[in-house]
């Protein structure tokens, strides 16, 4: 079986084929992140006029790639949500027009789905039952997973994604749209001992997590300190061993409430390489085994909708005849 | 030579085949449900007609102006079917679209298309109907504009206009007022048709006017979208 993704929920074009024996087949990305960047933030509008004039030529491209014609594709796969409205619906209405006129099934995948299974696409892949961490400009989230459709949440952000508050604070520091990156790189140059942050609500039991403060913290410490490009290195890694050691330290809880022992971090802000370090260590430690998508995987992508589809289809999920998005839909709804 | 044709840039939800000279339509008013319609709508449009999506030869959509998710998902719609099926596409002005039926029902020359654009504004043209050709040609450019500044621009013969679609509705006292010297025959027809743009269509395809999938895009008018850049 040979399952089209296509993804458009927000300002990456994504579009892949994944085939059940072979894996990934071919895969082709298009990031408006350019365009947005002079905006200092996605403008829905502007992300759907893009994906338009991109999913038929990422269609052409991947089948080229994978050398096959439109006919040997066995069923496609879009992203139904969550997302912004309109570049949902581009994906999701090419999808499935695609689908019916081709006379095959089409099925809409969870985004954050996508996401959590993306390790999956390396070669070794990690067995259920596991916990994920889903770190996104969208979402933060400790989730449970025991199969497939079977997710639990285990705890979340209650106030700002941790990927929001790498960009807002990146903002603060003068960095580029997305700020993430970008805030990475300075801490690189930067000292760990000049500053400290908090480890917002690690010090109390749950899962949850609040990065807001973190936010309001760094803006301060911008306020009392030189405005020099050293301080702000420094900022930027005092921000980011703050993050790190909090979502090291819910998910070491997370592991130790829960009895499993295999972590899987999925999404954009899984790229940060700090991060995989320090939870590489943790885990380590605890005797468990980690999981990462490949970094092209960690942000939006097509290949990881086609992989999400082909498990799904393998599964006997029925494929639906409505294309209509769902722009907020939560996780656990799945099934 | 059969054309399916596509128009869901208003609350209409529209699909048309013309085959030779015979068309039929499938046509629903369907506010936020074209996503939920437009492939059955498809399916019981050839089913009707006992036409296989493979016997289709051009795909035509209205491209808008109209309402920017509507005219994506006629567009997205018409360049997946033009891209499986190996066929030509051609994106058809709704505008152009609506000034098509109203020509055809009043057997008049001189007709305004004007749909609602929200934010005080509509998307506004003028079109003439040459009898002869069956072809309807713009004066001018298609336009968004607030209700007050538009213009009529037709100087011969007689001042009996045809006022079609859901602007006219909207800023009825407004427009008529503006224009108060055309006598303004009120077409009832508020949404455009698919069969209208399967229509243009084919007089596209005879002057050999058609695209490739993805060559073909929406006509949104209004571009600005965004507030001013920032810092
Ligand atoms: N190396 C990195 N370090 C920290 N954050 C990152 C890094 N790379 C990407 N991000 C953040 O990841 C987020 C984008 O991830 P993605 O999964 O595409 O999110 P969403 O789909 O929710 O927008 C952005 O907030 C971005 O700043």
């Amino acid at each position: 079986m040979r399952v089209l993704g296509i993804e458009t929920s927000c300002d990456e074009t994504g579009v892949a084929i994944c085939d059940s024996e072979k894996g990934l087949i071919a895969d082709a990305l298009y990031s408006q992140v350019e365009m947005h960047t002079q905006y200092g933030g996605v403008v829905p509008e502007l992300a759907s006029r893009d994906h338009i004039r991109k999913v038929i030529p990422l269609v052409k491209e991947v089948l080229q790639m994978a050398n096959m014609d439109k006919s040997e594709i066995s069923a496609i796969a879009f992203t139904r949500g969550p997302g912004l409205m309109g570049a949902l619906l581009v994906g999701a209405t090419a999808a499935r027009t695609l689908a019916w006129s081709l006379k095959i099934p089409a099925i809409g995948i969870h985004h954050m789905e996508g996401h959590l299974l993306a390790p999956m696409l390396e070669k070794e892949k990690p067995k259920f039952p596991f916990i994920a961490l889903l770190v996104s400009g969208g979402h933060t989230q400790l989730i449970r997973v025991d199969k497939l459709g079977n997710y639990t949440l285990l705890g979340e952000s209650l106030d700002d994604a941790v990927g929001e508050a790498f960009d807002k604070t990146a903002k603060l520091l003068g960095l580029p749209y997305p700020g993430g990156p970008s805030l990475a790189k300075l801490a690189e140059k930067g000292n760990t001992d000049r500053f400290h942050f908090p480890r917002p609500m690690t010090n109390r039991p749950g899962l949850d997590f609040s990065f807001s403060g973190l936010k309001t913290f760094a803006i301060t410490t911008v306020r009392d300190n030189p405005d020099d490009d050293q301080t702000r290195a420094d900022i930027a890694c005092a921000f980011q061993e703050a993050v790190v050691d909090t979502m090291v330290i819910k998910c070491r809880r997370a592991i130790k409430e829960t009895g499993l022992k295999t972590l899987v971090v999925a999404g954009g802000v899984g790229a940060n390489l700090r991060l995989r370090e320090a939870l590489g260590v943790e885990i380590k430690r605890l005797g468990g085994k980690l999981y990462f998508p490949g970094l092209k995987y960690c942000t939006d992508n097509g290949a990881m909708i086609a992989y999400a589809g082909c498990i799904r289809l393998l599964q006997g999920q029925e494929p639906e005849e409505s294309f209509q998005p769902r722009p907020r839909w939560p996780l656990e709804e799945l099934f | 030579m059969k054309i399916l044709a596509i128009e869901t840039s208003t609350e209409a939800c529209s699909v048309a085949l013309l085959d030779k000279d015979k068309c039929n339509e499938f046509h629903e008013i369907v506010p936020q449900k074209h996503t939920e319609r437009l492939l059955p709508m498809l399916d019981e449009l050839l089913t009707e007609c006992k036409t296989d999506i493979s016997e289709i030869n051009y795909i035509a959509f209205g491209c808008g102006p109209g309402a920017f998710t509507g005219i994506r998902i006629a567009c997205s719609a018409a360049q997946a079917i033009s891209f499986s099926q190996d066929i030509p596409i051609i994106p058809i002005s709704t505008l152009a679209g609506l000034a098509h039926g109203a020509a055809k029902k009043y057997n008049s020359s001189k007709i305004i298309p004007c749909i609602d654009a929200r934010m005080q504004e509509v998307y506004w043209a003028n079109y003439s109907f040459e009898a002869n050709s069956g072809k309807v040609t713009l004066a001018g450019e298609e336009q968004v504009i607030s209700p007050e500044a538009t213009n009529i621009s037709f100087n011969k013969g007689n001042n009996e206009i045809i006022a079609i679609g859901s602007g006219w509705l909207t800023y009825k006292e407004l427009l008529t007022e503006r224009h108060s010297k055309y006598k303004i025959i009120q077409s009832e027809i508020e949404y455009p048709h698919a069969k209208d743009i399967a229509e243009i269509a084919k007089i596209k395809i005879a002057d050999g006017n058609v695209k490739q999938a993805e060559d073909a895009l929406p006509t949104y008018l209004r571009n600005k979208v965004t507030h001013q850049k920032r810092g």
